[in-house]
């Protein structure tokens, strides 16, 4: 008895884990489709930049761990901004076909990058000593960068969430994801709210990108392997939705973990199921509006 | 801008349409040094039409295509490697009605959905047949591939060759009736309702046509095209690997049909050809760039040249034209 309640509460704990993650990474993707209804295919691309600044600003350039994670963040959603202006702006208005293909198009090419600039090897992480080790919590021992992992997505996404309940530019998003036109004619300029939003979410996903290279790992096929899961986050959550994606990304990080942890040989097979059912059952996602 | 489908369209042979097949009758004579990579080319080309047909006319995105044309690839090596079953005629009947029923089977659910859900169930069912094929070991091979695939001669006459002849004028017979058959299709009125329900769904169902099940006929006839195309491979090839499934395969051939142009049949002729042969000589000397490149051209097609090759053509063409008239 004691064993499988331990090892429902390791899983429980290791999925919540990756599901927060999951979350950081996608969310970004959900607030574009909906508020821009444009389908950027390469949001993975994001979160291995972010995965790639954190590995090389800790091994490389011996930077301390809190600075190598702000950098994540801060690079990422810096170069997101010049990405947006000069080619995403381009298509908005485009059919979804071509931004499709525009987007694998940018997939193709940052794999290309990554092999060229750090080879195909997974990445390494090396964690500082006070994340290492174990954390003792109602007797049990949990491993010390999960719970950091867990504590601070949780934070993240507080300030995410107060910042578009709360804030004045929170609802102007929500307005523009409603109902664009009529944000744009009562005087909110989208175009900049656009790319202030896009710039956030590219940042959340290098962040979470940089977070998870202990789970996920940093290798130039990253934007494709996990591209499925990010979709289905988005897609089982429901578009331009904050708290669908959080409930989707929590139950495939449990989910995945549960079958990885006791049905290794049917891999991710259980996970697209489910998926597949979940979409059958309501084709707008768990919690998006009827089109 | 689409071609003219439907019944706007005249559907009588110009004489254009003639060239492919004059120009692989050519390649046949004077390029006996390039027939594996002409059957290549073929085999793509079959696999390009398959999309063509639900991309370009009836306009639903894929990320996943792959998967039947894997599907149809495995079927054929693991009846011949496996099961002994070595008639060629066989496996593609096999490896086409295997791929048909799994297209009938996610389509029925990937059709109910649109947009980026669709897209992910294209992506996951791909990346569903890609963990099979993995996981499967004693009957795929996994990661190693399948050897040991046997082929019978053709009709028991046409042994399958060392340089490749058998091999590529029975890719060229079976391109031929493909491409047949769906230039029949595009030209009929179930070809006309498929242009109606890819540029307006609502007004399609306005009007009474039965969308999802238009959708779903077409979408189960490409994945066994696609599987044809798989089992050709096969055939050719002689081994099957892990690289005919997942999202890198969906994703070249994507990249070959709008290199050529969507919707207009040919692009799917002259996109796989330029791609494979830019591939053969490039690819190996430089890998990394390669990737890069297929990339840029994704961009620069978007951006700039929407029509693909074929619309960069037409474009000129009617410049001048216009240029000869004034």
């Amino acid at each position: 008895m004691e064993g499988v309640l331990s090892s429902l509460v390791s899983v429980a704990f290791h999925g919540v884990a990756y599901g927060m993650i999951l979350y950081v990474i996608s969310v970004g993707l959900s607030v574009t489709m909906g508020l821009m209804g444009f389908t950027n295919l390469a949001h993975g691309v994001f979160a291995m930049a972010g995965g790639y600044i954190l590995v090389s600003a800790l091994t490389r350039f011996n930077l301390p761990f809190p600075v190598a994670l702000a950098l994540s963040f801060i690079l990422v959603a810096a170069a997101s901004v010049v990405l947006e202006r000069l080619l995403y702006s381009r298509l908005y208005g485009a059919s979804e076909l071509e931004q499709v293909l525009f987007t694998i198009g940018l997939i193709f090419m940052s794999v290309a990058v990554a092999r060229l600039i750090f080879g195909t090897l997974q990445q390494p992480v090396q964690l500082p000593e006070y994340l290492k080790g174990q954390f003792a919590l109602f007797g049990r021992d949990f491993p010390a960068y999960r719970v950091f992992l867990i504590v601070f997505s949780a934070a993240m996404i507080a300030a995410l969430w107060f910042g578009v309940e709360r804030t004045l530019w929170g609802a102007m998003v929500r307005a523009a994801v409603d109902n664009r036109p009529m944000a744009q004619s009562i005087g909110i300029n989208t175009r900049r709210l656009f790319t202030i939003t896009f710039a956030v979410g590219s940042g959340l996903a290098g962040l979470g990108g940089a977070l998870g290279a202990d789970i996920i790992a940093v290798q130039p096929t990253y934007p494709f392997e996990q591209l499925v899961y990010f979709l289905i986050v988005v897609s089982v959550g429901g578009l331009g939705s904050l708290r669908g994606p959080f409930v989707a990304a929590l139950l495939i990080g449990i989910t995945d973990t549960a079958c990885k942890y006791w049905l290794p040989e049917f891999g991710a097979f259980f996970i697209y199921v489910a998926t597949i059912g979940l979409l059958l059952w309501r084709p707008m996602g768990l919690f998006g509006k009827r089109a | 801008m689409k071609y003219p489908v439907g019944y706007n369209a005249d559907s009588r042979l110009r004489w254009t349409e003639a060239l492919p097949w004059i120009i692989a009758i050519t390649v046949f004579f004077l390029l006996p040094d390039y027939l594996s990579l002409g059957a290549r080319v073929l085999t793509y080309i079959l696999f390009a039409l398959s999309l063509d047909l639900i991309l370009g006319y009836a306009g639903i995105i894929t990320l996943g295509h792959a998967a039947f044309f894997g599907l149809g690839a495995y079927v054929t090596g693991i009846l011949a490697a496996k099961l002994g079953v070595t008639d060629p005629l066989v496996q593609m009947a096999a490896s086409a009605a295997a791929a048909g029923l799994l297209g009938l089977a996610t389509g029925a659910v990937v059709l109910r959905t649109h947009g980026l859900a669709q897209l992910m169930l294209t992506l996951a069912v791909a990346a569903v047949c890609l963990e099979i094929a993995n996981k499967a070991t004693p009957v795929t091979g996994g990661a190693d591939g399948l050897s040991g695939v046997v082929i019978a001669p053709i009709f028991g006459q046409f042994k399958f060759d060392l340089y490749g002849r058998t091999g590529y004028l029975w890719c060229l017979s079976l391109v031929f009736c493909m491409w047949w058959l769906i230039r029949r299709l595009i030209y009929s009125p179930f070809g006309a309702s498929l242009a109606g329900i890819r540029e307006n769904s609502v007004r399609m169902h306005a009007v009474g046509a039965p969308v999802y099940r238009r959708l779903l006929i077409v979408y189960t006839l490409s994945a066994a095209i696609a599987g044809i195309a798989g089992a050709l491979l096969t055939q050719t090839n002689q081994f099957v690997g892990l690289n005919v499934l997942g999202f890198e395969p969906s994703g070249e051939l994507l990249v070959m049909l709008i290199l050529g142009g969507v919707g207009r049949l040919y692009g799917a002729f002259v996109g796989p050809l330029i791609f494979l042969i830019a591939q053969d000589v490039l690819a190996k000397q430089f890998p990394e760039y390669w990737y890069f490149g297929i990339g840029l051209l994704l961009v620069i097609v978007v951006l700039f040249a929407r029509g693909g090759l074929l619309g960069i053509s037409d474009a000129l063409l009617a410049t001048i034209r216009s240029k000869l008239k004034s």
